[in-house]
């Protein structure tokens, strides 16, 4: 198989409470030969705060990344992050589609940008690239029997004209990717629904509100596990899970995966390259459940 | 329906701000008049329990230029960009990039009915000037300064720290003057 080369941009969170994410991509990555290059000096892209407080600022922040990634020699961009890939996308997409806004992007920029790559998400690369099966042959050790729910979060797929990815309502790349790991992946309702973002600081009332009917909902489900792509997502269900269970007298035990660090647990990688310590529910019981089940078979 | 669902009348007593209403379809690129008040946004938005005036009703406030209403607002700030208003307009309004405009406008005529959301991303992008990547543990101690408010979510602290998920120092970046420089030139610009 060819290798695949990408430019790559981690994100903020990668470095700090998504480290389990960013490990984990990297590790998945280079099993099914992704190469990432990743962006020399990226800086931050702003996420929602950029964007609430300026469009130009905002643009320039994440040109300044699309701009090192063209100097790499990349016509794409792989990020693992939703945040930071709605950022990059709404900036390319504005700048090379405005000239008027490039000017202004320019005026903030040490260099002009010339051409400007393409972004995706590593989710994207995963199913539509190299698809399903490609990943189902990856699997030395299935997750035979492990019920999860998959969730989207709000923005990965939506807005549709922007994200050109999978379905806005209903989408389904990160089923199929488990389902090709050999997890049971039931229907969930709330695929998209927002687990309350960045309000977790000033306003945790809403994410106690919001995550809470996403718990609630996977709970009832019979879901083992919450399969997501968005280290915000991740932090509000599982680092605030305790918070979420005092606000809502509720008990809930969900250990919230990303998917990378499953797909990685299915390859066979080493645990040390997924992270599963990282998380604060624990995983142990979901995944001890699953080489149960394979024993049992 | 629980109370805090049930619709409430848009107030159209203030008179209309022409002005207004022209610079946020300018600045946001969106034809507001296009809004029929079907409601999708509303039904679709995520933080319609908390909002003071609910998304749509905002949309139908800029149409008849009532500034006040709008810009001192706290729906403003609670919308988390999430997107399912515009995802599910019918007439293809950005409804979200409204928002974000609104958030822009509001913030230039000195409004912010949520303080600590304001504080949270001043404190975000301050960390990002300062670094040139966010700098979570500095983040968190700038909001703390800011709001006065010592951190609500200090159980977390001890989740966190074992698992080595807060860096006390930031990344060096040699990109970190290029972004003060960013800063500094749109503040120049002024646009
Ligand atoms: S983007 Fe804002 S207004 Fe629109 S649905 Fe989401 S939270 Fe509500
Ligand atoms: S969905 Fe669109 S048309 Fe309907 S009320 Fe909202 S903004 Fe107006």
């Amino acid at each position: 198989m060819t290798k695949h080369a990408y430019a790559y941009y981690p994100g903020c969170s990668g470095q700090g409470t998504s480290m389990e994410y960013e490990r984990s991509t990297r590790a998945v990555c280079e099993a099914l030969g992704i190469q990432l290059d990743e962006i020399p000096d990226w800086s931050c892209c702003g996420s929602t705060p950029a964007h609430a407080f300026d469009h130009t600022l905002s643009a320039a922040l994440s040109g300044r990344n699309l701009g090192l990634a063209a100097k790499q020699g990349h016509d794409c961009v792989l990020t693992p992050c939703p945040s930071c890939l709605t950022n990059l996308k709404t900036a390319g997409k504005h700048i090379s589609g405005d000239e008027n806004f490039r000017d202004k992007v320019n005026r903030l920029l040490d260099e002009p940008l010339g051409t400007i790559p393409e972004t995706k998400s590593v989710l994207q690369v995963l199913f539509e690239d190299l698809g399903p099966d490609w990943i189902s042959e990856k699997v030395k050790r299935p997750l035979t029997g492990l019920k999860v729910v998959t969730y989207y979060g709000c923005i990965l797929t939506r807005p549709p004209g922007l994200m050109e990815f999978d379905s806005e309502e209903n989408p389904i790349s990160m089923d199929m990717l488990m389902r090709a790991a050999g997890a049971e992946v039931l229907p969930y309702p709330l695929k998209t629904e927002c687990c309350g973002a960045s309000h977790g600081v000033a306003r945790k009332d809403l994410v106690m509100r919001l995550s809470g009917r996403l718990l609630d909902m996977a709970d009832s489900l019979g879901a083992q596990a919450v399969v997501t792509a968005c280290p915000l997502c991740q932090m509000n269900l599982d680092l605030r899970q305790s918070q979420v269970n005092s606000a809502n007298s509720a008990h809930y035990k969900l250990p919230i995966f990303y998917y990378t660090q499953l797909l990685g647990w299915a390859f066979g990688l080493p645990d040390a390259s997924l992270g599963l310590d990282k998380l604060c529910v624990d995983p142990g019981p979901a995944l001890r459940s699953i080489a149960a089940n394979e024993d049992a078979a | 329906m629980p109370p805090d669902t049930v619709m409430q009348t848009v107030n159209l007593t203030d008179s209309p701000d022409r002005t207004f209403t022209n610079r946020i379809t300018e600045e946001s690129g969106q034809n507001l008049s296009l809004c029929y008040q079907c409601g999708n946004c509303t039904a679709s938005c995520p933080y319609s329990f908390g909002f003071d005036i609910p998304v749509s009703q905002i949309m139908r406030l800029l149409q008849t230029g009532q500034k006040e209403p709008v810009l001192t607002s706290s729906s403003i700030w609670l919308c988390a960009s999430c997107t399912s208003c515009t995802t599910r307009c019918p007439n293809n309004i950005d409804v979200a990039k409204v928002m974000d405009v609104l958030r822009h406008e509001a913030r230039r005529q000195g409004f912010a009915k949520e303080r600590r959301v304001k504080a949270f991303f001043d404190s975000f992008l301050d960390s990002v000037r300062r670094h040139g990547r966010v700098f979570e543990m500095g983040l968190m101690v700038n909001y703390i300064r800011k709001t006065g408010r010592f951190w609500t979510d200090l159980e977390l602290g001890p989740k966190m720290l074992p698992k080595g998920k807060l860096a006390f120092k930031p990344h060096q970046i040699q990109g970190k003057e290029a972004i003060a420089r960013i800063f500094e030139r749109f503040e120049k610009e002024g646009f």
